[in-house]
């Protein structure tokens, strides 16, 4: 009696287990699964201020050290050649949906208005690190471009490559505009190290971290993100499933 | 197990009522004088209680998962590989551990590392504890982001219904008696010797029952969902007091876990407990809403 009753919740238990791994890996449940999505961007941006600020910290309650994750060093020749050049011939890209496209230098960027912000970088894997960041905030130059009425998105294009794809990212126009969303040159009082994502990467402070593309090379306004590369608006988004909404 | 006759026997004219003893014959419901089924569980409370026998346990599955992707937990705003954990669940290249404060725990073959389908694995929480049971933080927080729905519109309609069909009133409400501490040492001995309520007594929850009850919905699901809630960027800026509410972010996701481990055990006690009162009768009063009573023991 024992032994079955046993045997059973055994059973009982693998049975789940599998049961829950082929519904994950279901194309219809997934579908209810995935839809949690739309009903957290729903209820997030319900209540909150569109403006709502994250938390900013004072310089004591920074993390000693902050570390790096993902790529730490870009591969290809031609970062490699921007690096050795210290970026003086590197330039940002901002076309896409704008009347006027720009090219600007590290040089011109770091002319314009800045924002500095110490703010906790949260991972999706758990950890978080608050750090200092100085840079342009996106508003200036998407204004700078004119960026036009029809567009939709935000699509910010890496000099990194995640296996043999570059690395991509988007936000809405919410969180483009948003005042604490900038493209950062400098962190913690000195220029962007490499291993964060040198000379630019993007600042999205109401979002997890693999949102904040690292070695940013070009921003992208697009009406959809249906074309983009794997069209779900990011890399992990493309290759592993997180979700494109990762205020959560 | 002795057996007790049953009604054909009986009507067969066996002698019998000298060789079994009383308390025996009581054990079970005769053909002449049968218990029949009293209403306990109100319907709201049988719903959600199955809608969160599923929850409560995808969002423990596959919050283990999400915690293997940074099997390491702090005090305080932030907490990252550099910065010092209190809790982490690692592997050494032989062992699986775990580690609280500075008391590091051998825990090779279940947590840290462990051995599936033939091959040893490096990872906090093993398969058959997560969903899904391969690691895949995507997938799992995909799950728990779902489920966090179920549980927490599921808690939010219950606490309306339980106001609305008095639940709260008649079955969750303390009286100034049974807080004794009296009362309530006497309940504990009860549970120690085995000895539940019988009869009318167990229409009622005993204060034990009340309280895991009370402090499962009005602290472990709120702190669960609010420090859930603080561990969300987005809702960091809506709601910036959810962060001085639990201490910071890091703080949070600890407490969660904390909280999440005392839900666990408050379902392993729980069904122990459901175990050892008659399982049919309990299982079938959460599903059709009545129970046969426990008979008065024999002292």
């Amino acid at each position: 009696m024992r032994v079955t009753r046993r045997h059973f919740a055994a059973g009982l238990g693998a049975g789940l287990l599998t049961g829950c791994d082929r519904l994950g890996s279901d194309p219809a449940f997934q579908k209810i699964l995935f839809g949690a999505e739309k009903l957290n961007l729903g209820a997030q941006r319900l209540l909150s201020d569109r403006g709502a600020l994250a938390r900013e910290y004072r310089p004591d309650q920074m993390s000693p050290r902050f570390r790096s994750n993902g790529t730490a060093m870009p591969a290809s020749p031609a970062y490699r050649a921007h690096l050795a050049d210290r970026f003086a011939g590197w330039r940002l890209a901002v076309d896409g949906m704008v009347a006027q496209p720009l090219s600007l230098s590290l040089d011109q960027i770091r002319a314009m208005p800045t924002r500095t912000q110490i703010t906790r970088h949260d991972c999706v894997e758990g950890w978080s690190a608050i750090g200092q960041w100085t840079g342009v905030p996106l508003k200036l130059l998407l204004d700078a471009a004119g960026m036009r009425r029809e567009a939709r998105y935000v699509v910010f294009h890496c000099a990194d490559n995640y296996g043999s794809t570059p690395y991509y990212e988007s936000v809405d126009l919410v969180d483009a505009f948003h005042p604490q969303t900038i493209l950062a040159w400098g962190m913690n009082g000195r220029m962007l190290p490499v291993e964060n994502g040198a000379p630019l990467r993007l600042r999205v402070e109401r979002m997890l971290g693999y949102k904040h593309a690292k070695y940013v090379m070009r921003v992208e306004a697009v009406a959809s993100l249906a074309a983009v590369f794997g069209g779900k608006g990011g890399t992990w988004e493309d290759m592993a499933g997180y979700e494109w909404y990762a205020g959560i | 197990m002795a057996r007790i006759p049953g009604a054909r026997e009986l009507s067969q004219g066996m002698s019998y009522t000298a060789s079994v003893p009383l308390d025996l014959a009581r054990d079970e419901p005769t053909a002449a004088e049968p218990r029949p089924l009293v209403f306990r569980h109100k319907l709201a409370t049988r719903i959600w209680h199955w809608v969160n026998a599923v929850a409560v346990v995808v969002m423990l599955m596959s919050g283990l998962m999400i915690f293997n992707a940074h099997p390491r937990l702090y005090w305080g705003s932030y907490g990252a590989n550099f910065d010092k954990p209190w809790l982490e669940i690692q592997a050494t290249p032989t062992i699986g551990y775990v580690q609280i404060g500075d008391a590091r725990i051998d825990t090779t073959g279940v947590l840290g590392r462990f051995t599936r389908n033939g091959v040893s694995e490096t990872r906090a929480f093993p398969g058959w504890a997560t969903i899904p049971s391969d690691y895949n933080l995507a997938l799992a927080r995909r799950w728990h982001l779902a489920f966090a729905w179920v549980l927490g519109v599921g808690l939010l309609a219950f606490l309306i219904a339980s106001l609305v069909n008095r639940h709260w009133k008649h079955d969750l409400t303390l009286s100034p008696a049974e807080i004794k501490p009296r009362h309530i040492w006497d309940d504990i001995k009860d549970h120690a010797r085995l000895k539940f309520a019988v009869g009318d007594a167990a229409l009622r929850y005993g204060i034990l029952q009340k309280l895991s009850y009370i402090g499962v919905i009005f602290i472990l699901l709120p702190v669960l969902i609010g420090t859930g809630l603080t561990m969300s960027p987005a809702m960091n800026a809506a709601w910036p007091w959810l962060l001085d509410l639990f201490g910071g972010r890091a703080s949070a996701r600890s407490l969660h876990f904390i909280a999440a481990a005392a839900m666990a055990g408050f379902i392993v006690v729980h069904i122990v407990l459901v175990s050892l009162t008659g399982p049919f009768n309990q299982v079938r009063g959460m599903i059709i809403g009545k129970i046969r009573l426990p008979k008065e023991r024999a002292e």
